[in-house]
């Protein structure tokens, strides 16, 4: 019996926050109807992209180089070498730059904005907003989804040639040519490998913004609240990515 | 009648912060509401924003019951409300100026210079003139306070609720905002709602007075009437305590 009532109750919460969650998704939508002020949609994009960028390159720049270096020697014994170059792009593509951004990123940008609107409800900044006639949602949630859609493919594009340029580099410590690592990207690796991986990162964005605020915005008193809802956060956001890759790779490369 | 709760009782959870409380507060009337700590003043202010929804009741403000509005209809009325917070509540990524500026570039189509000079004055008039450029976390608590004023005034509304807005000011800018709360009323006609708990204040701004005692509205007078009540619950509030 108690483990059955440890099950539902994990389980109720579970469908609670992703019912809010999803609640909160549609209300935003709904927000979209007035144009949002530009402006506060720039703010954020500038804030997201600079936080983030430096993080993701050095992440990228590594993913690729240890992929490439646990592959090499045996692409190398089955005298494969010539394949490395799209092999290693392929992967950073599908997968590992869109996941790994995203994780990035909730770590970073999740938390960030979670924190932000958290304190601001703790200090009832999100009231005075409401009494001044200003849907929180409007002003915080939305600029907030937008920013991220747009960003995160933009740090995917980026993270995705840091990735392909550090598996360059190992392969050619491996005496793999860099014509031949160019050669196979060319032969192997089609424009859907790449966008895939897109749509996945505007998922993922979609993601970290709804969660990140979600928690925000539903924060407990104090700086304790404060602090449990950025952890929370990014514990959601990160285990939402993982599973929705796994489904999104289903749907987009079977 | 601009302001009217008909039976209103708010409880969080299984706690019952405010009984039964019926209040009507009349169009350029200024009413102080007074009370312990605790005893659901702010809540009060909280209920007649819409920031909170009564539990059971209505809150009429003009010809609307707020409590049965949604958020869009309930913005509309928000537009002739203004509120000062009782801990400022500024918004703290937005310098002084911006932040008095916030409701008319949300709201209305003034240019920017026009903007800038209606902030200018209403940071003027809390005495905060060279303070436009500065972020709220590098105010004191009484400065915020009174940019949390300035923000509220900027829009000109019909009605302002202040929670403790002398609260942690030096007695001469506390006199200053008295003053400046009188005035409202007296040439633009604004109806206010101030909680305090300094009486002096109170029987200065206030053209009727309401003692809350545990959730209850148990006095509301003039302030004649407040001074020689013959409530001990009222006496023992006015005097600190000190039975005179
Ligand atoms: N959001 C909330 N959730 C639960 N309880 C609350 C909430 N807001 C207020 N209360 C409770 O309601 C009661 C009244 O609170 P309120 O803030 O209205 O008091 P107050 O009269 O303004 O006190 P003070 O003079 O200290 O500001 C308190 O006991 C408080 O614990
Ligand atoms: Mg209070």
């Amino acid at each position: 019996m108690f483990i059955l009532e440890a099950v539902g109750s994990f389980v109720l919460r579970i469908l609670e926050t992703w019912g809010g969650f999803i609640i909160l998704l549609f209300q935003t939508l709904k927000q979209c109807k007035r144009i949002p002020r530009m402006r506060y949609v720039l703010q954020q994009m500038a804030h997201l992209g600079v936080d983030t960028l430096p993080i993701v390159m050095l992440t990228m720049l590594f993913t690729g180089m240890v992929v490439t270096l646990q592959t090499v020697t045996e692409f190398i014994k089955f005298g494969a070498q010539s394949t490395i170059g799209g092999v290693v792009t392929i992967a950073v593509g599908r997968e590992l730059g869109p996941v790994l951004v995203g994780v990035v990123a909730a770590g970073r940008v999740g938390a960030a904005i979670t924190a932000e609107l958290s304190t601001m409800k703790v200090t009832e900044q999100i009231d005075a907003l409401e009494v001044m006639a200003t849907n929180p949602i409007r002003y915080l949630v939305v600029p907030r989804l937008i920013a991220c859609m747009v960003m995160l493919p933009l740090l995917v594009v980026f993270g995705d040639v840091i990735g392909s340029f550090g598996g360059w580099v190992i392969a050619n410590y491996y005496d793999v040519s860099s014509f031949m690592y160019m050669q196979s990207i060319n032969s192997f690796v089609v424009i859907h490998d790449f966008t895939g991986g897109l749509i996945k990162a505007v998922v993922f964005g979609s993601i970290i913004a709804i969660i990140g605020c979600y928690y925000g915005l539903n924060a407990g008193n104090g700086a304790e609240g404060v602090g449990k809802a950025a952890t929370k956060s990014v514990v959601d956001a990160i285990m939402a990515i993982f599973f929705f890759n796994c489904f999104l790779s289903l749907l987009l490369y079977r | 009648m601009l302001i009217k709760l008909i039976d209103v009782n708010k409880s969080f959870k299984d706690y019952k912060v405010l009984k039964n409380i019926n209040l009507s507060i009349n169009k350029g009337e200024t009413l102080a509401i007074i009370g312990a700590s605790g005893s659901g003043k702010s809540t009060l202010l909280k209920l007649m924003i819409g920031l909170e929804r009564p539990s059971s009741g209505q809150v009429w403000i003009k010809n609307e019951d707020i409590a049965k509005l949604n958020e869009e209809e309930l913005d509309k009325v928000r537009l002739n409300m203004g509120m000062v917070f009782q801990y400022s509540a500024l918004f703290d990524s937005m310098t002084v100026a911006d932040n008095v500026a916030f409701g008319l570039r949300e709201h209305s189509s003034l240019t920017e210079a026009e903007i800038g000079h209606i902030v200018e004055e209403k940071l003027n008039t809390v005495g905060l003139k060279d303070f436009a450029n500065y972020m709220p976390n590098e105010l004191s608590g009484g400065m915020k306070k009174r940019v949390s004023l300035a923000r509220a005034i900027a829009f000109e509304p019909e009605i302002i609720l202040y929670d403790e807005p002398t609260s942690g000011l030096d007695p001469v800018m506390a006199g200053k905002i008295d003053k400046l709360i009188k005035y409202t009323q007296e040439k633009m006609h604004v109806t206010s709602v101030v909680v305090t708990h300094d009486m002096d204040s109170a029987y200065y701004i206030a053209d009727r007075i309401a003692m809350i005692y545990e959730g209850e509205i148990i006095a509301l007078e003039d302030a004649h009437a407040i001074k020689t009540s013959s409530d001990k619950r009222v006496q023992e509030f006015i005097n600190g305590g000190r039975i005179i």
